[in-house]
């Protein structure tokens, strides 16, 4: 197998990761290259979907301020975040948006010039700082642009990372897969940053894109590393039928409405005091409640949905403020928000849980030792920010602070290490000997990895939903390692070596099945209910038990093992959480 | 929503096999709903029918720009398009053209991405130390934001540059995508680089190559009216030849917040602490 290196590698190219490019060019310039690896082009990862806006503390002076954005942050979490990250976390987010202002980002504006914000669920303060409703396209692209700046880093489009390969504590190289060609390398470098992503296509109902594969996870737990909180995935109340693609929370943020079969705002019952715009497990769960006894409206394939009603905003305030949600609507349900209701319901959208991390992005092992030269950010990773439940606008803000953060972290590092690390010629080598002769000359097995997904999500969108309780997971789980058992003989039936999809789409399928047994484990072990994970069999949060992160890793056996460990309270025990 | 009839379609697809150098038209025939995107016919012949077929998606929201092609003869996303509108009982669906192709409907977008960065498409700022050690915002009024943001909705999908037929006789010319977005930053009422950007679009392959075919504006799926903007760029262009004018200064940044202002009405206090300082968690991390 061929081989090459880097300083630093970036793994992955949504905002953590073009952020975290962009922060080892701007620090250390020709000193440090960079190379960004991308299953797709480096501009079209997910990210690309974010809608709302990002969060960060910009007018103390109209009464916001770092300890209210942490404490709303902390109580959305449903108490599961890490207080000291939290804190770290909303005081690096006004330079994050100073900084891409400064880089071309077209944030929308008040009247004076100044960069508006907007209300969003579970914040105190309207503090979504917003263009229109494509802040993570613009986001992305801003960075993006912002890359072309600067020399002496390379971009490594296409390429489908199959290992990441740690050794002795230390990060020593991935191999991957040039898929328009279909040749393997072992790419070495000093420092890497995982930045794939989460895991959200295990879902079938499911606003995530469809390479959405938790490849970071899959990744990690396979190399031995820990996952933290997998059993915390966050349903958006508003998922379009019957696509699944995201109606933005900015649409209740401008003042949208809730409104089941006989027209009733039902959430005054649920959330009496901020209605629409309570945190996004309290919504989903009242949506759902709302479908299940019958108040929702009869949907295609099972997907009974509800209203989501715009049209009391008027036509020029959804153009100026929503034009995409409008044109999503009118193009995927066939429906116009400014004359009807659109329908919508509790959809897939969120990996709070990730690679464990500490404070600095730094990947630890399971006793919590830092890998050396091994970084991760944004959705794949669990600093933790989010906890339990994520408030909306906080996912772009973390990928924009911990891209920044791993990005100088590990360029620093890159530039004090004199020599690459040893070469893991052994791991690499089994790894090509996995896809390329046992894989990939295998007869074709007896299932493909297209029907794989459509069993799992179908399974995981039953009973890994809003709704859980042990019989349910039960079956999930037996499901899942079912599925597990057949992957053994899969075998792609194209057997070419350029621009093989049913290869990557085989490999992409073998971390969807190990995201869903770690979730489905972690939700049968935690016999409670607390943000997005609620159990019928356990309706309370249960604070002397379960006031703990879930940790998974890999076990001899192939299957999760689990730890626990404690959450870090610096600021406010919990409380009863009332919206 | 979903009416449940389904209508047989046949899909003609040009494949190109790199291994052997061979190109064909296949057939594909898919039941067709209501609702159903040309990315969700590719998903239908992988799991059915070929799961050799390579093709581009992602996002299937019309936002990443991975999944152009063209359809029935037109530039188009594949996520956007939905089948029973196009209206015929054959689709044919073609690699984009101008660029080089990999496999099947996937093509080579290295030439196109270069392009975009020839035009430097970032803010260019002469206060450098302030640019990246920030305190505030520039200035920006909504209406300078709405005149720049209308260009500035460009995903890169490579259609405008598909469709335009310039690129057959001048491999070289930027394109529509990379002129409009060079306009779209020379607008910008930040933006200070106006020489640097001169020097690119001003010349042989830059504007002035282009035959205003207007092909581009017709398919850009994001109403980006790169045509407008490269006869824009070109009105600008002369003024500044007959103004003498080269430069152009950025805007300011935003002075503090005035004096007088008052906490929103109805803003929350957070609650008090309810850890003391010495009994705050440490993280224990084992070094």
């Amino acid at each position: 197998m061929e081989e090459f290196s880097h300083d630093v590698l970036v793994l992955g190219t949504g905002i953590a990761g073009l952020r975290a490019a962009v922060e080892v060019k701007r620090r250390f310039g020709d000193k440090v290259d960079v190379a960004l690896f991308s299953k797709l082009h480096i501009m079209r990862s997910h990210s690309v979907c974010a809608e709302g806006g990002t969060a960060a503390v910009l007018y103390p002076e109209e009464g916001d301020s770092f300890e209210l954005h942490a404490w709303d942050t902390v109580k959305g979490a449903d108490f599961l975040a890490d207080q000291d990250a939290v804190f770290k976390f909303v005081q690096l987010m006004p330079k994050e948006i100073y900084l891409l202002e400064h880089w071309g980002m077209p944030w929308s504006r008040r009247p004076d010039g100044r960069i508006a914000q907007r209300p969003f669920g579970g914040h105190s303060y309207p503090r979504a700082t917003f263009a229109a409703d494509k802040t993570g396209f613009f986001e992305m692209q801003t960075l993006y642009d912002k890359l072309q700046q600067y020399d002496n880093w390379e971009r490594y489009d296409e390429w489908f990372i199959t290992s990441i390969i740690v050794e002795d504590g230390e990060f020593r190289g991935i191999t991957v897969i040039d898929i328009t060609n279909g040749d393997m390398y072992l790419v070495r470098g000093k420092a890497a940053i995982i930045a794939l992503g989460g895991g959200g296509r295990v879902f079938g109902f499911s606003t995530y894109s469809l390479t959405v594969t938790g490849d970071a996870i899959g990744l990690a737990y396979r190399a031995g590393l820990p996952v933290e909180d997998m059993e915390f995935i966050q349903f958006h109340p508003t998922g379009l039928i019957p696509s699944g693609i995201l109606i933005s929370e900015a649409a209740r943020g401008e003042g949208g409405y809730l409104r089941n079969k006989n027209g009733e705002r039902f959430m005054k019952k649920y959330a009496p005091e901020r209605m629409e715009l309570a945190p996004r497990d309290v919504v989903s769960r009242a949506m759902m409640t709302e479908i299940i006894e019958g108040r929702g409206f009869k949907g295609p394939n099972g997907l009974d949905y509800l209203h989501l009603d715009l049209t009391h905003l008027g036509e020029e305030h959804i153009n100026e403020r929503l034009p995409f949600i409008r044109n999503l609507a009118m193009k995927f349900a066939g429906v116009d928000p400014v004359e009807e209701p659109i329908p919508v319901r509790p959809v897939a959208h969120y990996t709070m849980g990730g690679i464990r991390v500490d404070l600095d992005g730094r990947v630890l092992d399971v006793d919590d030792k830092p890998i050396r030269g091994l970084w991760a950010a944004g959705e794949a990773a669990a600093v933790s920010v989010h906890g339990a439940n994520r408030l909306g606008t906080n996912s772009t803000a973390e990928c924009l602070a911990w891209g920044g953060v791993t990005g100088y972290q590990a360029g620093q590092y890159a530039l004090n290490k004199k020599d690459l690390p040893p070469k893991p010629a052994e791991k690499a080598e089994m790894e090509e000997k996995r896809i390329f002769d046992s894989l990939l000359k295998r007869e074709s097995g007896s299932i493909t990895a297209y029907e794989i997904r459509r069993e799992l999500g179908a399974t995981m969108d039953k009973y890994v939903y809003v709704f859980r309780e042990e019989e349910g997971l039960k079956k999930a789980l037996s499901k899942i390692l079912e599925l597990k058992e057949k992957f053994k003989d899969i075998s792609p039936s194209d057997k070419h070596r350029a621009y093989n999809q049913e290869l990557v789409h085989i490999l992409e399928t073998q971390f969807l099945l190990d995201v869903a047994e770690i979730a489905a484990s972690g939700a049968l072990r935690r016999t409670e209910s607390r943000g997005a994970h609620y159990r019928w069999d356990y309706p309370k949060r249960d604070d002397e038990n379960w006031l703990k992160h879930t940790v998974a890793f890999l076990g001899p056996d192939g299957h999760p093992q689990f730890t626990y460990r404690p959450v870090i309270i610096t600021a406010w025990k919990p409380v009863e959480r009332k919206y | 929503m979903s009416k449940g009839e389904v209508k047989n379609i046949t899909f003609r697809i040009k494949r190109y096999d790199p291994e052997k150098g061979k190109t064909w038209w296949q057939e594909y025939k898919v039941p067709v709903r209501r609702g159903m995107t040309l990315v969700d016919v590719y998903l239908y012949i992988k799991e059915n029918l070929d799961p050799s077929l390579a093709v581009r998606y992602s996002c299937r929201m019309g936002i990443c720009g991975s999944c152009g092609v063209v359809i029935n003869g037109k530039p188009s996303l594949a996520c956007e398009t939905q089948i029973l509108e196009l209206g015929t009982d054959v689709v044919t669906v073609e690699p984009l053209p101008n660029y080089p192709v990999v496999r099947d409907l996937v093509v080579d977008f290295t030439g196109f991405f270069e392009k975009h960065r020839m035009v430097k498409p970032y803010l260019i700022r002469r206060d450098v130390e302030e640019q990246e050690n920030p305190t505030r915002e520039y200035r920006m009024l909504p209406e300078e934001y709405d005149y720049m943001v209308q260009f500035s909705y460009c995903i890169k999908c490579g259609l405008c540059y598909a469709a335009c037929p310039v690129p057959a006789i001048d491999s070289k010319f930027l394109g529509p995508q990379a002129l409009a977005q060079a306009f779209r930053y020379m607008i910008d009422v930040r933006d200070e680089g106006l020489k640097e950007r001169v020097l690119v679009v001003d010349s042989e392959h830059g504007c002035w190559r282009c035959h205003f075919a207007d092909a581009c504006s017709a398919v850009c799926p994001k109403g980006i009216d790169p045509a407008q903007g490269i006869q824009l760029l070109r009105r600008m262009l002369i003024s500044m030849r007959l103004s003498g004018v080269k430069e152009k200064k950025g805007s300011p940044v935003m002075p503090p917040m005035p004096p007088e202002t008052k906490p929103k009405p109805g803003v929350k206090a957070p609650p008090p602490r309810t850890v003391k300082p010495e009994e705050a968690m440490k993280r224990i991390v084992k070094e």
